[in-house]
This record gives C-alpha cells, sequence and structure tokens, in this order.
C-alpha cells in the first residue's frame, strides 16, 4: 500500500508507560531534560504521568518519585512547541485528578478502560471534551475482543464526547492482521472526524510493524516511547518507527537522528536494565498478559521461588485485566502453597 | 415475636436479593417495594411474596407508612434520588438504611462500628460502597492492633455485577470508600481501587488490603486480629474468605481475601451485592431489636 504523505502524530510514551521499567522512579530532572529533547527533536504530544496514570501513586502500583501534578508543572512550561497529555484510568483516578492537570497545562486527556467496560468512562470523556481538551478513549487488552465489539465500545467512548478512540495492545499479543482488522473496522464506523490512534508492546516484535500496520487501516495517531521504554519489552520504538514512516514517505514531523540521539543520549542512560525481550516480556506477548504485570512478576519469583513465566501464564490462564497487579503476589503465594502441599 | 415492618425502595436486584434476605429475619418483615416502572419485574416478584408494592416511587408509599407501621425503609436506588426519598420517609419518623453511595447519615460496616451506632438517633445510616464492606473490616482489623497511617484497598468485581448506576459515576465509589477507610477502618489516609474483570465465567469478588503501619507490624496480634475479624464478617456473609495473608513486608500488611454471595437472588459470584445487602440487613436487625425492646423510637417530624 503506498502511505506516501499521510500525516501521522506520534504520541510519545516514554515518560508514562516508561515510568513501568523505571518503577514511577524517573525524577522531575530527567523527566525534564527528555522532554526537552522530544520537543526540540519535533515530538509534538508526549504523555506525562505515572505509569498507571493519574493517580496512580499507590502500594498497589508503587509509589514515584515525584507527584503527577509535580511532573507537569516541571515538564509543560520548558516546551516550545510539544504538548502534553496525561492518562487516566477511571477506578484508579477521579475527575478531581483530571482537572488539575488541566490546571497543570495538559492539552490532551487520554481516559482508559478494559475493551469491554467502555461505558465507566462517561463521566471522565464527559468531562474532558467540555473543557474543551482533546479527549481520548482508550481502550485496554484490545486483542481480548472481536473487532466487532471493539467498535462498539469504542462508539461509545465517542458518544460520551471523545475525539479520538484507540485500539490498545496492552499485552504486545497482536499480528499486524488482527491490527488490522480492528482499527480497519473502527476506521470505518466512527464519526469521520473522529481520529483513529493504535498504541503497542513490542513483546513480540511487533510494534513497528503493527503501527503501520494500524496506519494501513486508517490510525492517524500512533504510540511510540523513545527508546522503547515502555511496560514488558516496551512500546514501538518512536526513533525506528520514525526511520520506517521517512522510507515509506509517511510525515510524522519527528527528526530521526535527532529522536535517536535522545534514545540514546537520555533514555538508555536511565534505564535500570535493558528493556528488551527477554524469556518473561516474551511470555507476556505470547499469553496476552498486561505488560505493567512483568516486574511484579519477577519480584514475586525472588520472594516465592515460583517462576515469573509461570505466574504471569497462569495471570493469563485466569484472565486479569490491567490494574490486577494485586493478584500476582496473591497467585504466587497460591501456587506456592500448592506446591508445598503436593510436596509434603 | 413480633416483627418490624420495612420497605424496600427499589426493586432491581439489590432490592429483590435483599427481599429474599428479610424474609428469613426473625426480627424484620418486608411489607412494601417501592419502584418506578409499572412492568418491573421485581415489583411482580414482590407481589408473589406478598408484599405491597408501587410503581409511583416513594410518593406512593408516603400515603401508607403510618398504617402499615413502616418503621426501617431500605433505600437501594441511586444517589441521586437518595436525599429526597430519606427526606420524605424520615419525617414520618422512618429509620433509613442507605444501600447508594450518597452518604448523607454515617457510614456503618456491622463488624467494625455497628455497635457505635446502637442507641444513637441517627435517622439515616450508609452502607458504603460494596468495596468497603468487603474491605474495611481488614483495614479495622490491623489498625485495632496498631496505628495504620495509610489504608489501600482494591476491589475486583466481576462486569456482570456492576450496575449502570455504578458505572456512570465510578467516581463516587472510590471517593466514599476512599473516605470511609479513614473513618471507620481508622487509617490515617485511605485509598480506594476498583478493577472491573469480564472474564466467563464471571469472577467472584476479590479484594485486597494493604495496610501501612506506623510501627513494624505485630505480626502475630495482627495475624489473630484477622483471623478474628473473618470470622465476624463470616457471621452474615459465609462466604467471605481468606485467600492469603496477612503477608508482612516491612511495614506493609496485606490480606487477600475473596467474596462469595450467598446466592439467594444474585448469582454467588456477586459477593460484592451479596456482601451489601447482607450488611443492611444485619445493620436493620440492630436497629429492629432495639425498637421491639422499647430503647429505640423515633417520633414523626411535626
Amino acid at each position: 500500500m503506498n502511505l506516501e504523505g499521510r500525516k501521522v502524530t506520534v504520541h510519545d510514551m516514554s515518560l508514562r508507560d516508561g515510568m513501568h521499567p523505571k518503577r514511577h522512579q524517573i525524577t522531575i530532572e530527567q523527566m525534564q531534560s527528555i522532554s526537552q529533547g522530544l520537543d526540540a527533536a519535533g515530538v509534538p504530544l508526549i504523555e506525562v504521568t505515572h505509569g498507571d496514570g493519574l493517580g496512580g501513586a499507590s502500594v498497589n502500583y508503587g509509589f514515584p518519585a515525584a507527584t503527577d501534578e509535580e511532573y507537569l508543572r516541571a515538564v509543560i512550561p520548558h516546551l516550545k512547541q510539544a504538548k502534553v497529555s496525561a492518562l487516566l484510568l477511571p477506578g484508579i483516578g477521579t475527575v478531581d485528578h483530571l482537572k488539575m492537570a488541566a490546571d497543570c497545562g495538559v492539552t490532551t486527556i487520554r481516559v482508559a478502560t478494559h475493551c469491554t467496560e467502555a461505558d465507566v468512562s462517561e463521566q471522565h470523556i464527559n468531562l474532558g471534551a467540555r473543557m474543551g481538551l482533546d479527549t481520548v478513549g482508550f481502550l485496554m487488552m484490545a486483542h481480548m475482543i472481536s473487532p466487532e465489539e471493539i467498535v462498539e465500545q469504542a462508539l461509545l467512548m465517542e458518544s460520551y464526547g471523545a475525539n479520538c478512540l484507540y485500539v490498545t495492545d496492552s499485552a504486545g499479543y497482536m499480528l499486524p492482521d488482527d491490527v488490522k482488522a480492528r482499527v480497519g473496522l473502527l476506521r470505518e464506523k466512527a464519526n469521520p472526524n473522529t481520529e483513529i490512534g493504535f498504541h503497542g508492546h513490542h513483546n513480540l516484535a511487533m510494534g513497528v510493524a503493527n503501527s503501520i500496520a494500524a496506519v494501513e487501516a486508517g490510525a492517524n495517531r500512533i504510540d511510540c516511547a523513545c527508546g522503547g521504554m515502555g511496560a514488558g519489552a516496551g512500546n514501538t520504538p518512536m526513533e525506528v518507527f520514525v526511520a520506517v514512516c521517512n522510507r515509506m514517505g509517511i510525515e510524522t514531523g519527528v527528526d530521526v537522528f535527532k529522536i535517536s540521539d535522545v534514545a540514546e543520549d537520555l533514555v538508555t542512560p536511565i534505564l535500570d536494565f535493558p528493556v528488551r525481550i527477554d524469556r518473561n516480556a516474551l511470555t507476556l506477548g505470547y499469553a496476552g498478559v498486561y505488560s505493567s504485570f512483568l516486574l511484579f512478576a519477577k519480584r514475586a519469583e525472588e520472594k516465592y521461588g515460583i517462576s515469573a513465566r509461570e505466574i504471569l501464564l497462569e495471570l493469563g490462564r485466569r484472565k486479569m485485566v490491567g490494574g490486577q497487579e494485586d493478584m500476582i503476589e496473591d497467585c504466587a503465594l497460591t501456587m506456592a502453597k500448592e506446591r508445598q502441599a503436593a510436596s509434603a | 415475636m413480633s416483627k418490624i415492618k420495612c420497605a424496600i425502595i427499589g426493586s432491581g436486584n439489590i432490592g429483590t436479593d435483599l427481599l429474599y434476605k428479610l424474609r428469613r429475619s426473625e426480627v424484620l418483615e418486608p411489607a412494601w417495594m417501592v419502584g418506578i416502572e409499572a412492568e418491573s419485574e421485581g415489583l411482580a416478584r414482590a407481589r408473589d411474596a406478598g408484599l405491597k408494592t408501587t410503581h409511583e416511587g416513594v410518593d406512593g408509599l408516603v400515603p401508607h407508612v403510618k398504617e402499615d407501621e413502616i418503621r426501617i425503609a431500605f433505600d437501594a436506588t441511586s444517589a441521586y434520588v437518595h436525599k429526597e426519598n430519606s427526606d420524605k420517609l424520615t419525617a414520618l419518623g422512618v429509620m433509613m438504611i442507605d444501600l447508594t453511595p450518597a452518604a448523607i447519615g454515617p457510614y456503618c460496616v456491622p463488624p467494625v462500628n455497628l455497635k457505635d451506632h446502637a442507641g444513637g438517633h441517627e435517622r439515616n445510616v450508609n452502607m458504603v460502597t460494596c468495596g468497603g464492606q468487603a474491605t474495611i473490616p481488614m483495614v479495622a482489623a490491623v489498625s485495632r492492633v496498631q496505628p495504620v497511617k495509610y489504608g489501600e484497598i482494591v476491589a475486583t468485581v466481576a462486569s456482570k455485577s456492576v450496575g449502570p448506576g455504578t458505572r456512570k459515576n465510578i467516581d463516587e465509589f472510590t471517593r466514599t470508600t476512599a473516605g470511609a477507610v479513614e473513618k471507620v477502618g481508622g487509617a490515617k489516609q485511605g485509598k480506594a481501587i476498583i478493577v472491573i474483570n469480564p472474564a466467563e465465567p464471571p469472577l467472584i469478588m476479590r479484594d485486597t488490603i494493604h495496610c501501612l503501619t506506623e510501627d513494624a507490624p505485630d505480626q502475630e496480634a495482627i495475624t489473630k486480629s484477622v483471623h478474628d475479624m473473618i470470622a465476624e464478617v463470616q457471621k452474615y456473609v459465609p462466604g467471605y474468605r481468606l485467600v492469603n495473608g496477612p503477608v508482612f513486608d516491612g511495614n506493609r500488611v496485606t490480606t487477600y481475601v475473596e467474596v462469595e454471595g450467598l446466592g439467594d437472588f444474585l448469582p454467588k459470584y456477586a459477593g460484592n451485592l451479596d456482601i451489601m445487602t447482607a450488611a443492611a440487613a444485619r445493620t436493620a436487625e440492630m436497629f429492629a431489636e432495639d425498637m421491639l425492646a422499647g430503647r429505640l423510637s423515633f417520633e414523626p417530624a411535626a
């Protein structure tokens, strides 16, 4: 397919999804330097919040190095052209958080629900739209339901006021045909003025290929993370996606060398471990498990002696959804008890 | 023995499940069910069970309160209409048990603070939220041993058990529950998270309760307190079970529970709804016992 001249808005995830591999410990100074690097490279939109969105600070998901408000107020005033978005998961964050983020100068609010539960987003999407924000409905774990069901849920979000609808591959499970089927049908059924977006994870190394498939099927917003810093094996690496877009004539407005310098000089040095497809990240993509479960499963492995892979597979069997990080320790404890009983 | 007559406002799943529970009570007699739709299945079921019904909302009940001696009413409608319902009925001397998140009256979580309300003069008590009923006993089990600086609860419920009211205003769940984790659970700071899971077959309600204690946790005393509290809740929700924990990790104390319902009218996985109706029925029974013993009566407002 010829995509020459297609315009795509790339949306950087390294300072939000990238909070997961950093256990939410990115410092204010690191947020500032990376966001300014992204801004100078031409990235138009940057997400900044706790990895689990506004209000994610918790025992369950991890306490961050600074509050959402501190991060946002430290980042936004220094950007020349880039805008900043905030993620909000109803059930974790509330409209109070949304109002705070808007007050800090956020221009885009992304309201995320599990793919079957769009109707819990009504009050937040409504408010975002009423406040005149760029308001995005974000359907997570979209591999779990059919394209028809995705459309049904996404159109609910559109009816609440969302001007952009996302197919979100939280588990990095989808293959390009899965992406095309979902994005394509959504493009066909949504209001022509509504934008369509795709958020990928790189657990099966399909981040770039899936994102290109999404563009082919009609998406014009693509989530990427500079240096690939995101949950699991990371998100679609921004610098690679931009390079591929350049080759194909897709316009992102991002400078490929500048963004690859940001990845190399600013993002990679702050990583605590290489974000790559190790056996556990591969398991996430292979079994369809929420990418941010990765580090929790590794910690449970160390504490309870059950391999992270077995824990992740069990969570997949139990059909756990995003936000159920608490079930990782619970699951490891139960498995350890069963093993003890079996060996006794 | 005579029983205290009750009205159930709301003819949906919660109201109907409550009806089943009240019919087993030795001190409560469900006499009226109030709905807003003439064709409501819930109202038809209530009529079959011998209750009087109206589909004209609380206004349809008001003229009968005195002659039918309604002393307690349960509101299982929505936060938006609760205040109006409550004002109309408390003016007639009816005690309100509020199952909506409106929270006009003080919070009541039976094994933790029901006795504090006995002999009191509140005309309206609030049952917090399903997540609150399922988790606050565990927060209290820790805070009665030693100070808790932060209590956080994660309630995971089956998608099928979450009604449209909760979905339209999920913030009210997180806000009300977090407030009650502090006020009733005894944590200095409270936080609540709700996760909705659509798996089939539906998952039984799961709750995780994290407490951060101010000083190093007294493991032995907390473990005993948690097991004692589980037994207290089991008196009215037999399917309330400790799955794992308490886990001690530095100053973090975490308990993992599951709540299976009785399956009266609601399916068993919907332990989140069952614990609400069971707690409401238990609360009403305590007030009814006081009323029958002549220790409690509300005069209608002049």
